[in-house]
């Protein structure tokens, strides 16, 4: 099987209400909140794709996208 | 197929507040039926009053908003009309076992193949935070502003005694494990009831002076031990989680069918 690398982290800013779950959980530290309060991935490339941000955000707002990685 | 693909976008961003653990629950729950690939349409959530309640109204199943405390008396007649469904019950913590407390017995008695989850945030929410028959003694509320003296209910133990055949706990912090036994549950033939402790940072929390919902969830981590773990053996004192009944016993649908063939046979 062909390993999985990140394609996107889609935050949808307009449903994300700022709550800091993801911020706080995420084991590799890949997301921020921006100035308006709004979850936004700003080290991609840390993401180990365990999707913990993904499964615990109250307002479905983030979508951990994969692809997979080119041999 | 994504989460979101099983919920009516035009009702997003949803109205729970920032934090609350209700999201979280709706995103396990859409999760464990995405992993089951169960059909939209073979899926109705039924839902009474409250914070928890307004869940229905996000998903695209087949759903029922109804009376306070009386989604599983509307969702027993769904199931007895069209037992082929799955049917959902998402209930809060005083809508479960306040206002349905006899419902909610008479529910597990009968064995009825359903899936109740009680979405414990220990408040009512909605309506300003008051306490409930989950808050339990020392807890602070609107209505107890000198903390509560009332005893709290085990939900688990409670579903346990009254008849339901498959019980679980678990909390927001742990949604791998809220998804897995979400999906045992639904998969489950017979009446089953997973509790998930959620958290409610606007009243609970604040009342309590346990900060954000990230404090929460944190809290939630503290204060529970998974079930045969060496932690919970070691703290007695520590909210166990996990699979507490998983049994096969006649359901009542079915049973109810072997009437129906007898009566015919008349």
């Amino acid at each position: 099987m062909a390993k999985k690398k990140l394609k996107e982290i889609a935050i949808n800013q307009s449903w994300c209400k700022g709550c800091g779950i993801c911020v706080a959980f995420c084991p590799k530290n890949v997301l921020e909140l921006n100035d308006e309060g709004c979850s936004t991935a700003v080290r991609p490339e840390d993401c180990i794709l365990c999707k913990l941000c993904e499964m615990r955000c109250p307002d479905l707002a983030i979508r951990v996208i994969e692809e997979e990685e080119e041999v | 197929m994504a989460v979101q693909e099983y919920i009516r976008d035009r009702f997003f961003p949803q109205m729970w507040c920032e934090g609350c653990g209700h999201g979280t629950i709706l995103n396990s729950l859409l999760r464990a039926i995405e992993d089951l690939g169960i059909s939209k349409s073979d899926i109705v959530m039924t839902s009474g009053i409250g914070c928890s309640a307004r869940i229905s109204g996000y998903v695209d199943f087949h759903s029922l908003h109804t009376m306070h405390g009386r989604a599983l008396a509307c969702a027993t007649g769904v199931k007895m009309a069209k037992p082929e469904l799955n049917v959902i019950v998402p209930m809060g913590d005083g809508d479960a076992l306040a206002i349905g407390g006899n419902h909610f017995i008479h529910a597990c008695r009968r064995n009825i193949d359903m899936t109740a989850i009680v979405m414990n945030n220990r408040i009512y929410g909605m309506t300003g935070g008051q306490y409930s028959p989950l808050s339990g003694v020392g807890t602070m509320a609107t209505t107890a502003p000198y903390s509560s003296i009332d005893n709290a209910f085990d939900v688990v133990k409670l579903a346990e005694a009254a008849g339901a055949t498959f019980v679980a706990r678990t909390t927001t912090y742990h949604v791998a494990e809220a998804v897995t036994y979400l999906k045992k549950a639904i998969q489950h033939k017979g009446f089953s009831v997973v509790e998930i402790m959620s958290q409610c940072p606007t009243y609970y929390g604040r009342k309590n002076k346990k900060g954000s919902a990230v404090n929460m969830l944190e809290w939630f981590k503290e204060i529970t031990g998974k079930l045969g773990s060496k932690e919970l053996e070691d703290n007695p004192s520590l909210i166990a989680r996990g699979i507490f009944v998983d049994e096969d016993k006649p359901e009542y649908c079915s049973e109810y069918n072997k009437i129906i063939e007898r009566a015919s046979k008349r």
